[in-house]
């Protein structure tokens, strides 16, 4: 196929490479809708992501194809798995539509704007295409280069003064002042002695308890559990784990499977009966 | 094969980046789906360099990864800063502007 | 001499100014201020008078002007007194009646405490009437004119505590407010027919005029007539009126107010002569108002409500008089004049009787009371011989003259005319000397008043009799003073000019027929009350008598016709305003309302909401744009 006569056809190996990583960038991008769990949604989306990338360097778009891997799936992805896990791994959503309507509404939008945008194209007649073998003569990078800092210059630099402003207001919104001085160890020692309470440091999770894992609260002496042992983001997430009745459970659950091993028949709450009562 | 292709599913997977918007509540995820968005539009203007033999569609789409990566930013900022004050990420929960 | 016709209106309204403003301190001088500065106007109405007299008879008109207005391009009202002989007569009239009037009231109104008051009034209706006869345009009529409205109802309502006196005084101002209408409308037609509203260019360009302008400024005019001078159908007010002291009465009946409307019509003559037809339905309208007047007059017991039966009707005739054009003219303001004279005294008289009878107003409870108070019978019954047309006293040339101008008219009409005024002149001898028999002869019927005290019949004092005997011996000179060398005739004649008319009666005639008509009248009254003792309580009467008492039913008919229409038209309008005026406007409100009701609910706060309506835009966009490139 010579690079400078218009094509009809791409080569057979694209186009199973298309329809097999095609299929599976559909899947990725449905899974980004329908998880439940952010992660598994930033994940799929990342997958969606490799192929696309994958697409990109079949189309000859060597540059970007590189460039989306590293900046978008590296990079951009990361931001967002990081963003997860700042607000809440497990927090799973509920796929349950709250607005009256929404869901149909969306749906048929969606759907429609499928239709038009899928009519649209099969429309435009594109029978051949030129492919980008004569563009990328002198090599895909030094195509691009040429362009954006000839043709494209301004808005490159105008690109850039945005990702300065981005920068810049990522940082002030996610900024607190601080509008008073840190408090030193000594200054915040002594402020704990002045209000009285827990004057040693604050127990750590999982004391007593039948884990020592961080989201499991220590049991106080009368057993039950005490919420300071865990950390206070993990309260304010309600990702606390009890196991006070979880050694109760295995044993009602370990007495049961031997009760249904040895065929005993259950005990009547009748024969129970207090010394008192059964003396008089 | 065409790379006409290309074009369809870009449109399909914009139309699940959309669709997804509407339907999920979740800011983080609501703006997964408009990173899909802008990626299938990527991938047609990389298709269209293909089809036209010159490389104007790549650049565009080298911007919009700029754009995109600056909107993120900011984008996840946001999110961070409203789970901050409301201890949800929900953009139903951001509804104060209704009577 | 020009420069002192301001000072004649001047005076007056100085005195009600000074008197109004002037508040409690004035309480012990106010009535000699207000009479005082009457009495100087009458003065120098007496000093114009003997100026003009001084000229020649195409010279006796003077013009003052004072200020312009209103300054407009196109629409000049300037403020400009015009007196002329017809101005000259009416300002006598007022000023000299007026000040009599004044000088009464000091007396009649001595236990009044808000006597100051009162002249202030009294004052501030003396300036409106004679701005209103002054005026050199009608815009400038027009005040004085409503000004004239305000005074009466001032005074008519004087004793305000008295729910009867509030509702007669809103009565009148109300039915004057008709009137009133009329006059602004002609004043406004004049405005759009001749661009001016000074008599001057109004009277030079009627012959210019179509004939339906002119019928209809004149029949306008005629409706201010008939409002101020209580003609048909306007003349309900007159018999409420009487709730007024009876000073007011007399002011109102003898030389302001009711003879507006014939001055209005005399001063119009130039646009009357123009329109016969609504010179025919102002004659008509003078004929219907004398036999109307003439009849409620009979039925009366009360003295007030009599006489003002009788001015109705004298005023009915002068009407008819200015109706009949050029004949009548000057014979209408004649009979003014002496009408002026003697009604004033009937009126001041009347006024004494009460003084002297506890305020008693029903002549049923009178009787024989010319022993007891000799001035005011003799005064009385001098203004009832000049009123009835006794031969020698002036309502016997004044009225014989009318009749006769009106068998004048000609024709059919002529005799028809003619004919009522002498019916009229009969009637009016038969109330008369049923007031006076009933007032003045007979048995006493005298009865304790409310509160049980027994009338004691007395003469008034001096201050209250010499007003009357000035009136009477005006009453009884007048006429002949007016008619002997046809003096009146040729000093009003260059104003309202004068035709004789080719009468099919001669004027020996005319005098034997209301000779006999008199001696008629007056002998069924004799008959009936004169030989017969007078029941106390009225007796059931006819239908005509008992019609009469109601006023002829003037009353029921407007409320029947106008209050009944006009709150059915109310109410129709208020259910089609409530029903569809409001029924669109809030229909409207609330379909919008109801909208915007469900709009809001796409306004519900959701982001997400927001999205799926930009992306059905955007899907439609595209649809859009496929559309297009397809087609």
């Amino acid at each position: 196929m010579s690079a400078q006569l218009a094509a009809y056809t791409t080569s057979t190996g694209e186009a199973f490479q298309f329809w097999v990583l095609g299929t599976v960038a559909v899947i990725g991008a449905l899974c980004t809708v329908f998880m439940k769990k952010a992660v598994h949604s930033a994940l799929s989306l990342a997958g969606t992501m490799i192929v696309l990338a994958v697409f990109y360097l079949a189309n000859g778009a060597y540059f970007l194809g590189v460039v989306q891997i590293v900046v978008y799936t590296g990079a951009i992805m990361m931001l967002f798995l990081f963003v997860v896990m700042l607000v809440g791994v497990t927090a799973a959503d509920s796929l349950k539509e709250t607005i009256k309507g929404q869901r149909w509404l969306a749906l048929l939008c969606g759907v429609g704007f499928g239709v038009l945008l899928l009519a649209g194209i099969a429309n435009a007649s594109l029978k051949d295409f030129a492919g980008t073998g004569q563009a990328n003569a002198n090599g895909n990078v030094e195509g691009l280069a040429a362009l954006i800092f000839t043709k494209y210059v301004f808005a490159f630099e105008i690109t850039g003064a945005l990702l300065i402003s981005a920068a810049v207001g990522a940082m002030v919104l996610t900024h607190r002042e601080r509008t008073e001085r840190a408090k030193t160890q000594r200054e915040l020692a002594e402020q704990r002695v002045r209000e009285g309470k827990h004057l040693p440091p604050l127990p750590a999770p999982g004391v007593y308890a039948r884990h020592n894992a961080v989201d499991i609260a220590g049991l106080l002496p009368d057993g039950s559990p005490s919420e300071l042992t865990v950390s206070k983001t993990l309260r304010e997430r309600g990702q606390i784990r009890d196991v006070s009745t979880e050694a109760i459970n295995d044993l009602r659950a370990l007495e049961q499977r031997s009760t249904e091993r040895l065929e005993r028949t259950p005990i009547e709450p009748e024969t129970f009966k207090r010394p008192e009562e059964a003396s008089k | 094969m065409n790379p006409v292709n290309y074009l369809y599913l870009a449109g399909l997977l914009f139309t699940i980046g959309a669709t997804g918007v509407l339907i999920r509540r979740n800011a983080i995820v609501v703006f997964m789906c408009i990173e899909l968005m802008l990626n299938a539009c990527n991938l047609a203007f990389v298709t269209f360099s293909r089809l036209h033999g010159n490389l104007d569609g790549q650049v565009i789409a080298f911007f919009t990864m700029v754009v995109a990566a600056a909107e993120v930013v900011v984008g996840l900022a946001i999110i961070v800063s409203l789970f901050r004050t409301r201890h949800s990420a929900s953009v139903d929960d951001a509804s104060l502007m209704k009577l | 001499m020009e420069k002192l016709i301001a000072l004649l209106i001047a005076a007056p309204l100085l005195g009600a100014a000074v008197l109004l403003v002037g508040g409690r301190r004035l309480d012990r001088v106010g009535h000699w201020i207000g009479t005082l500065l009457s009495t100087a106007s009458f003065v120098i109405g007496l000093l114009l008078f003997a100026d003009l007299l001084g000229k020649n008879a195409e010279h006796r008109t003077l013009i003052q002007h004072l200020w312009t207005w209103i300054p407009v391009e196109g629409f000049q009202a300037d403020v400009t007194f015009r007196l002329d002989q017809l101005s000259m007569t009416f300002v006598l009239l007022i000023t000299g009646v007026g000040s009599l009037i004044h000088l009464y009231s000091v007396g009649y109104m001595e236990h009044d405490e808000r006597r100051r008051r009162f002249f202030g009034y009294l004052n501030l209706f003396l300036a409106a009437m004679l701005l209103l006869v002054l005026a050199d345009n009608y815009l400038l009529l027009y005040v004085g004119w409503e000004g004239v409205g305000l005074a009466s109802y001032l005074l008519i309502g004087f004793w305000q505590h008295k729910p009867s006196a509030a509702t007669a005084a809103k009565k009148a101002f109300l039915v004057n407010r008709v009137g009133d209408m009329g006059l602004s409308i002609a004043i406004m037609l004049m405005f759009t027919t001749f661009g001016s509203f000074a008599f001057g260019p109004v009277f030079g360009h009627v012959d210019g005029a179509s004939q339906g302008k002119l019928t209809a400024i004149g029949l306008m005019l005629l409706l201010a007539a008939c409002g101020k001078s209580a003609q048909v159908p306007l003349q309900s007010w007159l018999g409420d009126a009487m709730e007024g002291p009876t000073p007011v009465s007399a002011l109102i009946h003898a030389a302001t107010m009711v003879t507006a409307g014939v001055y209005l019509i005399v001063r119009s003559a130039a646009v009357f002569n123009a329109a016969p037809d609504a010179q025919l339905v102002v004659t008509v309208v003078g004929t219907v108002t004398l036999l109307f007047g003439a009849i409620v007059g009979c039925a009366k017991d009360d003295i007030k409500k009599a006489l003002a039966g009788s001015t109705m009707s004298q005023i009915g005739y002068m009407v008819l008089a200015a109706g009949l054009g050029p004949i009548g003219y000057v014979f209408a303001i004649m009979h003014l004049v002496t009408h002026g004279f003697f009604k004033a005294g009937l009126f001041l008289g009347a006024g004494s009787v009460m003084h002297g009878m506890n305020d008693e107003v029903d002549m049923r409870k009178f009787g024989g009371l010319r022993k007891y108070m000799p001035v005011t019978f003799i005064t009385f019954g001098l203004g009832y011989l000049a009123i009835i047309g006794f031969p020698g006293l002036s309502g016997f040339f004044s009225k014989d003259k009318i009749i006769e101008a009106a068998f004048a008219k000609g024709g059919t009409e002529g005799w028809i005319l003619g004919g009522a005024a002498l019916v009229g002149a009969a009637i009016t001898a038969f109330y008369m000397t049923r007031v006076m028999l009933m007032t003045f002869f007979g048995e006493k019927r005298w009865q304790p008043d409310a509160e049980g005290h027994e009338p004691h019949p007395h003469e008034s004092p001096a201050v209250m009799t010499i007003p009357m005997i000035v009136l009477a011996v005006g009453s009884v000179l007048g006429g002949a003073f007016f008619s002997i060398g046809d003096r009146f005739l040729k000093w009003l004649e260059p104003v309202t000019g004068h035709s004789e008319g080719h009468s099919p009666v001669s004027a020996g005639e005319v005098t034997i027929a209301t000779m006999v008509c008199l001696v008629i009248g007056v002998g069924i009254a004799w008959a009936q009350y004169g030989r017969k003792p007078v029941p106390a309580l009225a007796p059931r009467g006819s239908l005509l008598t008992r019609a009469a008492r109601r006023d002829l039913l003037q009353d029921d008919f407007n409320h029947v016709v106008l209050v009944r229409g006009g709150e059915h038209l109310t109410r129709s309008l208020v259910y089609l305003d409530h029903s569809l005026v409001d029924g669109v406007v809030n229909g409207t409100a609330a379909g919008f309302g109801g909208l915007s009701g469900r709009l809001r609910r796409l306004q519900n706060g959701f982001a997400r909401s927001y999205a799926v309506s930009m992306f059905g835009g955007a899907a439609l966009l595209v649809a859009a744009t496929l559309l297009m490139r397809a087609v």
